[in-house]
């Protein structure tokens, strides 16, 4: 019979942590930006039908990097959360923290009781009735929660891709100027990005019940700066 | 609340219905009360015109003898490019309302594509199958469909029996108490290819006709202010046409000698 080995749960937790992060840097990553009208999202994805970023509800969006069939079921799982609990209690009870906090539960619990984490990183949004109350939550693999209040970074990159955007972002920015910081962001000083490589969407406060707008083809075009 | 995680083989898809059998049973099968009072809705219509489709519903509720509401809304969108209107038992008419408005949105963000018409239609004739045991007891709801096709870039109409069967008219369709005066004032009134302000005109001429002659039909009232609700589906949407337009129109059909 042979024994098991001792692991200590520091290293269990170490190599969990790497085996996610090495998955999560596999891909590209993506950005929330808050501009004047909402929050814009946005993410480097060469795939035009796979979508990194999605609607939740009314006034709540979803960006996913990582493995995408995970993200993916994240991403399903919070649509089903929030239709269900607007349809039993009021569309105005739907709120992106109790996802968030869903979310970093379901995670924080597959990170410690399961085999393999997820290698994710999500972005849940809520664009506000005013300018002051929009809300971006970025969770992480192990279900840690931040909230950010002007910008968010999710993926591989994040700490290049979130010192760029810490330089070009400014509150209260107009749609053009928040795409233009957070696509030169990802992009870096090396590349440029084409249309067609970018995923883009916003949250638009100014919209009747459903907030959420994809911004594709001739739209975005015209909004990068040329 | 958890998240509503499924295994593969336990998943619903993207059917709003089955997911909330799976999470809660009891919300899935509405109570059905015997012998109780109901509210009913009346007289609903649709009419095909050249840019799409016409929907409307007069206003009044009845319970019995008496008038229960006098602004009930029996027309509502049920996604951007189709509404849906009710004749039938008011409960769990606005109930199947509510969950067919949902049930469109939530396919369209689980599947990230929006449900053809036809697929919309079918979804709504479930609906009303499912419904058939409360049918038996009285409940029945009837509920017309109309909508934008935005592949075929035409208006079409749906009409329901209590069994779920489903039927496409291609001119006019109209339900409930009054839909035999309403819906010959329309049939007489029809044409092919009507603009869009003969179109509303029609409807709410055979709406103001079939408060005469049906005590469940609610006629316009011009001292209270209310209006049929009436919305056109084209390819710029679902739009309500609002009480200051109908006012005029309504204004318009009693001087015009309609009072015989």
């Amino acid at each position: 019979m042979t024994m098991p080995f001792y692991v200590a749960p520091e290293q269990v937790m170490k190599d969990r942590a790497d085996y996610a992060r090495k998955g999560i840097a596999r891909g590209r990553s993506a950005v929330a930006v808050l501009y004047a009208d909402g929050i814009l999202i946005a993410a480097e994805n060469s795939s035009s039908t796979l979508h990194k970023v999605s609607e939740i509800y009314d006034r709540i969006a979803f960006a996913g990097v990582g493995k995408y069939n995970e993200f993916d079921q994240l991403r399903i799982a919070g649509v089903r959360h929030a239709d269900l609990k607007g349809y039993q209690y009021s569309r105005e009870d739907v709120d992106a923290r109790s996802l968030a906090n869903a979310y970093a539960q379901m995670l924080g619990q597959i990170f410690t009781h399961e085999m393999k984490p997820m290698e994710v990183e999500i972005l849940v949004a809520e664009v506000g009735i005013d300018a002051g109350f929009d809300q971006v939550f970025h969770i992480l693999y192990d279900g840690s929660v931040v909230d950010e209040d002007t910008y968010s970074v999710i993926g591989g990159d994040a700490e290049a891709i979130t010192a760029r955007l810490e330089a070009a972002f400014q509150p209260g920015m107009d749609l053009a100027g928040a795409l233009g910081a957070a696509v030169s962001a990802l992009a870096g000083p090396d590349r440029t990005l084409a249309p067609a490589e970018m995923e883009v969407a916003v949250l638009c406060r100014t919209t009747e019940r459903r907030a959420f707008r994809r911004i594709e083809d001739a739209e975005l075009v015209a909004l990068l700066p040329a | 609340m958890t998240l509503p995680i499924f295994t593969a083989s336990g998943d619903p898809g993207p059917s709003f219905a089955d997911l909330l059998k799976r999470t809660r049973p009891s919300d899935a099968l509405p109570e059905r009360p015997h012998d109780l009072a109901i509210t009913h809705g009346t007289t609903v219509l649709g009419v095909r015109y050249a840019d799409g489709v016409v929907m409307a519903g007069d206003r009044r509720a009845t319970s019995g003898n008496l008038i229960a509401h006098k602004t009930m809304e029996k027309v509502f969108p049920a996604d951007r490019f189709s509404g849906v209107a009710i004749a039938g038992a008011a409960g769990p008419a606005v109930e199947m309302v509510k969950l067919f408005q949902l049930q469109l949105e939530h396919y369209e963000k689980v599947e990230g594509a929006v449900l053809s018409l036809e697929g919309k239609a079918n979804q709504l004739g479930q609906m009303v199958r499912n419904n058939l045991p409360a049918a038996m007891q009285g409940l029945a709801v009837v509920p017309l469909f109309a909508g934008y096709d935005v592949r075929r870039q035409e208006g079409r109409l749906f009409e329901y029996d209590v069994t779920g069967g489903r039927y496409e008219e291609q001119h006019h369709v109209a339900s409930g108490s009054g839909s035999l005066h309403a819906g010959t004032v329309v049939k007489l009134g029809y044409r092919d290819g009507l603009s869009r302000d003969e179109a509303i005109d029609l409807v709410v001429h055979a709406l103001y006709r079939a408060a005469e002659e049906d005590s469940a039909t609610g006629g316009p009232d011009l001292i209270r202010g209310i209006f049929p609700v009436v919305a056109t589906i084209s390819a710029e949407g679902y739009q309500r046409v609002d009480d200051t337009e109908l006012r005029t129109r309504v204004e318009a059909i009693v001087a015009g000698g309609a009072l015989g």
